[in-house]
């Protein structure tokens, strides 16, 4: 009988209702696209690094695995790591941040497609010039860029010799050398990968390697894709949190104001409910799970926005941004609406619950 | 101590109100005895203290002081969450204003009095009949704003019903309506009390209404007069 007052109330002011889930339920999608979106860009980062097909990836001394860094490995050493005994190929690469967070990456293409095997070319083909640009597939949708056009990066002009398939390393390729004097990085590399005869001789090819270049980060290409996650990206785990900590805030005043307001407009009702025997636990349980039907039906309502917004994201911006649907964080994300919206209701509950049957019926 | 025959009785009930620092005396020594199967008529101007009196008889308000006794009850000392029990369990209240909940049909109005009366029983023939009796057996399942004011009225002594209280109190009840429809209320309060020994109290300044009850008595300034 409860229950069914409750959805009476919730159907009497629709429209109050429906804004207050929504409210609910884009507070559920934020949380819920920050989260896929960072999935999103891990996992593509992870096949990317492993669409190289090297079995070993090797980083100077300095900077963390995964943020940039500066090129301060000597081209010289690929020749060096060339000679080691399994080790079939190895290619250099500089990575250079381009603005937010897209590189370019600079490759000596012989050298890379000795190691990665050939690229798979949509249309166009290899360099030709130094002024060359190979972009993969989301690149060129989303810029809308083919063969022939022209692409500045860092105030250089390039054209673009070649579109690939996506999955391979980067998402723009240029030729190292000019990458390199672009940059000031003559004859310097920010990371090399290393292909083996056989995987199986992963873990000795990196012991003996760790013998002359001790201060070198030196990782099976397994244990470098697995530093993909939210928790070795500076800031990202932190950025989420703050994100969850604006949606309870959102969330507890979109109910708090709701359930304010109803619980005055409904102030002869209240009393109504005391003069037939409710007591204040019985006008609180009201409260409570009209705000629980609420955050669920904003819960659902979120999880449906997350679907157009993945939609969004990577229909129109995948090369700068992945998303994915990320449903283990949808029972987060209901705990999350739930503990908002009943934070928010705490005050306009107790208020209905302690309000003097007398004054609430004499209410106009 | 308590005689069964006797369903109200207060003693010497005081309720002062504070109004920001001043004491203003609502009830001023009332001492009313109701005896079982009564319908008795409380008649007096507005501020002459008989809402007060309904408010503390139906467990809305306690009294500063004085006795008051409901089906062998002592009301005086009951905490906020005895007088809900007792709200609950012995007094079915009927409003000037009807105050049906809006949102619910009129059956649900009478089932939601049920749920908070703790009644899990399902409505009894009797109950049905009586809903016949009142005329809305065919409009049990439309809200409130679909029925006339006459309508919602008998909606809320049905519901006011549904717990078998012992006491059902009226405050107005045919304030709000026409002649036509007061007097139906009013032939339909006075057959309750006729066919199933409802003791009713009715609040009114209308002594048309009053003629109804089987006794009428008047306050004035906080006080039963004559």
């Amino acid at each position: 009988m409860i229950n069914r007052l409750v959805l009476e109330n919730l159907k009497h002011r629709k429209l109050r209702t429906i804004l207050s889930a929504l409210s609910i339920g884009f507070q559920v999608t934020m949380i819920l696209t920050v989260v896929g979106i960072s999935r999103g860009m891990l996992e593509d980062s992870v096949s990317r690094a492993r669409g190289v097909g090297a079995d070993i990836w090797i980083k100077p001394p300095g900077a963390s695995a995964i943020s940039l860094s500066n090129a301060s490995m000597p081209e010289k050493m690929i020749d060096y790591f060339r000679k080691q005994d399994h080790v079939t190929a190895a290619a250099g690469t500089l990575v250079v941040a381009i603005g937010g967070i897209s590189t370019v990456t600079g490759i000596d293409l012989e050298q890379f497609i000795s190691l990665s095997g050939p690229f798979k070319y949509l249309s166009g083909g290899p360099f030709t010039g130094p002024d060359d640009l190979i972009i993969d597939e989301w690149y060129a949708n989303q810029s809308k860029k083919k063969v022939g056009d022209t692409v500045s990066i860092l105030n250089h002009d390039y054209r673009v010799c070649g579109i690939v398939e996506a999955g391979k390393l980067a998402r723009l390729f240029v030729p190292l050398r000019t990458l390199q004097d672009l940059t000031g990085s003559t004859g310097k590399i920010s990371q090399a990968y290393l292909k083996l005869d056989r995987p199986e001789n992963t873990t000795s090819v990196i012991d003996s390697l760790k013998v002359n270049l001790a201060d070198y980060t030196i990782l099976s290409i397994e244990e470098f894709v697995s530093m993909f996650n939210v928790n070795n990206i500076p800031g990202l785990q932190a950025f989420i949190y703050v994100i969850i900590g604006l949606s309870i805030v959102i969330g507890f005043l979109v109910v708090g104001l709701t359930m304010y307001t109803s619980v005055l407009e409904r102030t002869r009702e209240i009393g109504i409910l005391k003069a037939l025997g409710a007591s204040p636990p019985d006008v609180l349980t009201i409260i409570v799970r009209e705000t629980l039907l609420l955050a669920f039906a904003g819960w659902l309502a979120g999880i449906a926005l997350t679907f157009a917004a993945n939609a969004l994201i990577n229909g129109l911006i995948r090369a700068n941004l992945q998303s994915v649907i990320v449903t283990g964080w949808w029972p987060i994300a209901l705990l999350i609406a739930v503990v908002a919206s009943l934070l928010g209701a705490i005050y306009p509950g107790l208020r209905a619950a302690r309000q003097d049957a007398i004054e609430a019926l004499a209410y106009e | 101590m308590s005689n069964p025959a006797v369903i109200i009785e207060t003693e010497g009930l005081k309720k002062i109100y504070r109004v920001g620092d001043v004491d203003v005396p609502a009830l001023r020594g009332v001492s009313l005895t109701v005896p079982r199967g009564e319908f008795l008529a409380i008649v007096g101007p507005s501020g002459s203290g008989k809402s007060t009196l309904f408010h503390i008889l139906g467990g809305l308000a306690s009294p500063t002081s004085g006795r008051v006794t409901i089906d062998g009850e002592d009301l005086t000392k009951l905490s906020d969450a005895d007088r809900t029990n007792l709200r609950r369990r012995k007094v079915g209240f009927v409003f000037q204003k009807y105050n049906l909940l809006p949102t619910l049909t009129a059956i649900d109005n009478i089932r939601i009095a049920q749920h908070f009366g703790r009644n899990r029983e399902a409505l009894s023939p009797q109950f049905h009949s009586l809903l016949k009796e009142l005329g809305i057996h065919h409009r049990l399942h439309h809200k409130p704003r679909a029925m006339s004011g006459g309508e919602q009225q008998r909606v809320a002594i049905a519901r006011a019903l549904v717990n078998n209280p012992a006491i059902l109190l009226a405050d107005e009840p045919t304030g709000n309506l026409d002649t036509e429809n007061s007097e139906i209320v009013l032939h339909l309060l006075r057959d309750l009390n006729q066919k199933i020994g409802q003791t009713i109290l009715m609040i009114t300044h209308n002594p048309e209404a009053a003629a109804y009850a089987h006794r009428t008595v008047h306050m004035r300034d906080g006080k039963l007069v004559d």
